[in-house]
């Protein structure tokens, strides 16, 4: 037995894992989640605000990381048009394009109400610019330094919502998705730290404990990886019940489900492997 | 039987049972679309009004196939395909190297290359660089809405000329030249990181530190779960920054104070490792959740 | 030329943007500098497209092993900085129809928007979820408890991946919310695998991040300084380049 284990070829590992993530994501097992006192930070951040208030969202991520930073993208962009928000969105990184794409559909198809044909009144696209911090220093001190157009190329002096934006520093909240660098560090850096603009961010797993001393002081709250997204949506259905029969806004509560297998299957591995190293230490093969 | 053949005939079974159910499920692996009228009224005020008509489509979900103003669509649903032969293709890789991944691996090389060098010509050097030296140009091809009482601004001459200098380097000869943009860029994340980390990361993190040891209530009462929090947070940072201190020698009590700084910090990686694992499985299940549900349709 | 100008440009921008935390009369100065910076950083995009196009390039032509890759390499890159830089399949913007190139480049349904939607997102995607695979296999090959430190990971890592899902409930859901000795202590939920959890990361894991920020901090701050000051002229790189 300790011989076979010893060679498991890691393929059966692969395809263990592969079973455990698949079978509850086909069968959409979900969990009751209760939202953390970080979680309610953030929703408390958006929520508090009074209707109609300026956010800037910035999402700074790829398609290698919407699995994990997805569902938080879209729950801060539904929890802001819940709350009829005014937002500003932009990205640092160059493929994060299409991810905001992702939250004007969410915006023009489930509240077109508010924001359908009101681009420019009620919600921007800023689009990228390249430059990593460099793109915080000047939107936060100049922004029409680094974004003179929005990404459709009109002029952000005809545009409503940007023609009296001098930099970021007026809005009422920065709500930043961060896949890495240039991303939320960055944003503490340069943003909100030295020039206290509350921000609240979602960030992935690897992130979080790098963002963790920085709350409460310089951060207002976090969300951390797809547990922070699953407790979030689970907050704004807790607030607004009507959300429960959107199955989009639960992406993340969804995704609980493999977690709890995939975790469980590894910490098999962990102790298995241990078992297999106690055993060759006994015999004094380690 | 060996063992590669199980795993190899496991994963052909269920490569053929996915095929299968696409063919089960109808209208799964295909793509419909809603085309959207655009009529644009020439903007132009001295030329002759002229209407311009297009269509763009929106996706829709399968179940509005049926719908009037719904058609299939060949460019998305081919597009849907491929993106599940790139991710299949990939996958194969947890096989064995193969030629299907290097395949698929190098056009994801050239891809995310040009794609890059795309979005930093369209968005920065068109609109930052093209667009302030020259706006009569630019407000005639590709920014319209542009002010027309903007003129030059020959200061953009500058990185114009660094990022000619940047360019150079890939010249054979005297590609030396490349330092003074390089240098510039140097100086400039040298100088900003300077204050930021010092004002946030040094000074910040150590005023989030100094705290009570002790904590009362408003009554007077000794508030015993946030005075042991304090504690534990302030002999924490102490410890482990006692242990990145290699000035002096890790004897008598400095060895015991640094070794519960390496506990700390050992800690501190076992949630971060974690919380990576939770990240990359649900990066999994979000690729996972592409081939189940928007390809397969199950 | 080759060590002095650089050494003079790098110290003078840097100074600079230093300057513009004290000197409100730089403010303006270091905006500029930043929007050339940022100018500057889309170059580097071109760069890197270059760099691997000349790459690509010499092992075509030294028929180099798995040249016929580096070929789909290119034919990819050309294919898409077309269809990116040509606007394919774009239409103009409807407030200004008569300028056929004021249009989007990356709008729904374009040929550059087909590349990052079919291509480019399902392989970067999967590249990353691959990890899951082998975070997997390496828990189980390497993750051993061989000596205290280790052993201190392992279980806090196992604390943390039960506590952040419903594991958390199932095991230890059904502690009582009662104090273990005395009235107002330590209560038996407080040792739910999901506030342990929450504790780890507020208590414990906090302060080591926080020691380590404070030291990349000042790591940060001198290797900056010596690079101003021209005390580390390591990215200037060696005398004999061409």
């Amino acid at each position: 037995m300790l011989k076979i284990l010893q060679n498991l070829d890691r393929r059966w590992i692969f395809l263990t894992m592969f079973v455990a993530v698949s079978v509850p994501l086909i069968m959409g097992t979900t969990f009751p989640e209760t939202p953390s006192d970080q979680v309610l930070a953030v929703f408390d951040a958006v929520d508090n605000l009074p209707d109609g208030s300026n956010i800037v969202m910035a999402l700074d991520y790829d398609p290698a990381s919407a699995g994990e930073l997805q569902p938080m993208a879209s729950a801060f962009t539904r929890h802001c048009a819940l709350k009829k928000h005014n937002i500003y969105f932009m990205t640092l990184w160059p493929q994060g394009i299409n991810m905001i794409q992702g939250s004007i559909d969410i915006l023009n198809d489930e509240y077109p109400e508010t924001y359908k044909g009101k681009y420019g009144t009620k919600y921007v696209n800023l689009g990228f610019r390249a430059g990593n911090e460099g793109v915080i220093k000047l939107v936060v001190e100049d922004l029409k330094k680094s974004y003179t157009t929005d990404i459709h190329g009109t002029n952000l002096d005809n545009i409503p919502l940007t023609k009296n934006l001098k930099n970021i520093q007026q809005v009422d909240l920065l709500a930043n998705v961060s896949a890495g660098y240039p991303g939320s560090q960055e944003w503490v850096l340069y943003g909100s730290s030295p020039f206290d603009i509350p921000t609240v961010v979602g960030c992935t797993g690897v992130q979080a404990p790098i963002m963790l001393p920085y709350i409460p002081d310089q951060l207002t709250g976090i969300l951390a990886a797809i547990k922070g997204a699953a407790e979030y949506e689970q907050a704004i259905i807790n607030h607004y019940p009507d959300l429960a029969e959107n199955p989009k806004a639960k992406e993340g509560l969804i995704r609980m489900g493999p977690q709890l297998v995939a975790h469980v299957l590894l910490i098999s591995l962990i102790v298995l492997g241990n078992v297999i190293y106690f055993m060759e230490r006994r015999q004094g093969t380690a | 039987m060996k063992q590669s053949t199980i795993i190899w005939t496991l994963l052909m079974v269920f490569g053929g049972l996915g095929l299968i159910s696409v063919q089960l499920f109808r209208g799964k692996g295909e793509v419909y679309v809603r085309e959207v009228p655009v009529e644009a009224k020439s903007s132009s005020k001295t030329s002759p009004e002229q209407t311009y008509r297009w269509s763009t489509y929106q996706e829709v979900s399968a179940k509005e196939k049926d719908d009037p103003g719904i058609s299939f669509s060949f460019s998305r649903t081919l597009g849907l395909w491929v993106a599940a032969f790139c991710t299949l293709a990939i996958f194969s890789f947890l096989y064995g190297d193969n030629p299907l991944y290097k395949f698929t691996e190098a056009v994801f090389v050239g891809v995310s290359a040009a794609y890059a060098m795309v979005v930093g010509f369209w968005t920065e050097i068109v609109t930052n660089l093209y667009a302030k030296l020259l706006p009569e140009l630019a407000r005639m091809s590709f920014f319209p809405d542009m002010e027309s009482d903007v003129h030059s601004d020959l200061l953009y001459l500058i990185p114009l000329v660094l990022s000619v200098l940047l360019l150079w380097r890939l010249a054979p000869k005297g590609n030396w030249i490349a330092r003074w943009p390089l240098a510039f860029f140097i100086g400039a994340t040298a100088g900003i990181r300077l204050i930021s980390y010092l004002e946030t990361d040094f000074i910040g993190q150590l005023q989030s530190t100094v705290m009570p040891f002790i904590v009362f209530s408003a009554d007077g009462s000794m508030l015993w779960f946030k005075s042991l929090k304090n504690t534990v947070v302030i002999v924490g940072v102490t410890s482990c920054m006692v242990y990145f201190f290699f000035s002096v020698e890790h004897e008598g009590i400095v060895k015991y104070i640094s070794r519960l700084g390496i506990w700390f910090l050992m800690v501190t990686f076992g949630a971060s490792f974690a919380y990576t694992v939770m990240g990359r499985i649900a990066l999994l299940s979000g690729r996972l959740d592409f081939l189940f549900n928007e390809w397969l349709g199950i | 030329m080759k060590r002095t100008v650089p050494l003079l440009i790098s110290a003078v921008t840097g100074f600079v943007l230093i300057g513009t935390a004290f000197i409100p009369m730089f403010e303006e100065w270091g905006n500029d500098a930043m929007a050339w910076f940022n100018l500057l950083a889309a170059f580097a995009f071109i760069l890197g497209g270059g760099n691997l196009l000349k790459m690509q390039l010499q092992k075509i032509s030294a028929q180099q092993a798995g040249w016929g890759y580096a070929a789909v390499t290119l034919i990819a890159f050309f294919v898409t900085l077309f269809v990116g830089l040509a606007k394919v399949g774009v239409h103009p913007n409807a407030k200004f129809p008569e300028y056929s190139w004021s249009g989007n480049y990356l709008e729904e349904g374009g040929a550059f928007w087909w590349f990052f939607e079919y291509i480019f997102t399902p392989l970067s995607a999967t590249m990353f979820a691959l990890l899951a695979f082998y975070i997997s296999s390496a828990a189980f090959r390497a993750f051993r408890a061989k000596n205290t430190e280790a052993t201190i990971l392992l279980i806090i890592a196992v604390i943390v991946l039960l506590g952040r899902t419903y594991a958390s409930e199932w095991l230890t859901g059904g502690f009582p919310n009662e104090p273990i000795f005395g009235e107002g202590g330590i209560t038996y939920s407080d040792f739910k695998l999901d506030h342990l959890s929450q504790i780890i990361m507020d208590d414990f894991t906090t302060p080591g991040m926080r020691a380590i920020k404070i030291g990349i901090a000042l790591g940060v701050a001198s290797t900056s300084l010596k690079v101003l000051l021209g005390v580390d002229r390591s990215y200037l790189g060696s005398d004999q380049e061409a």
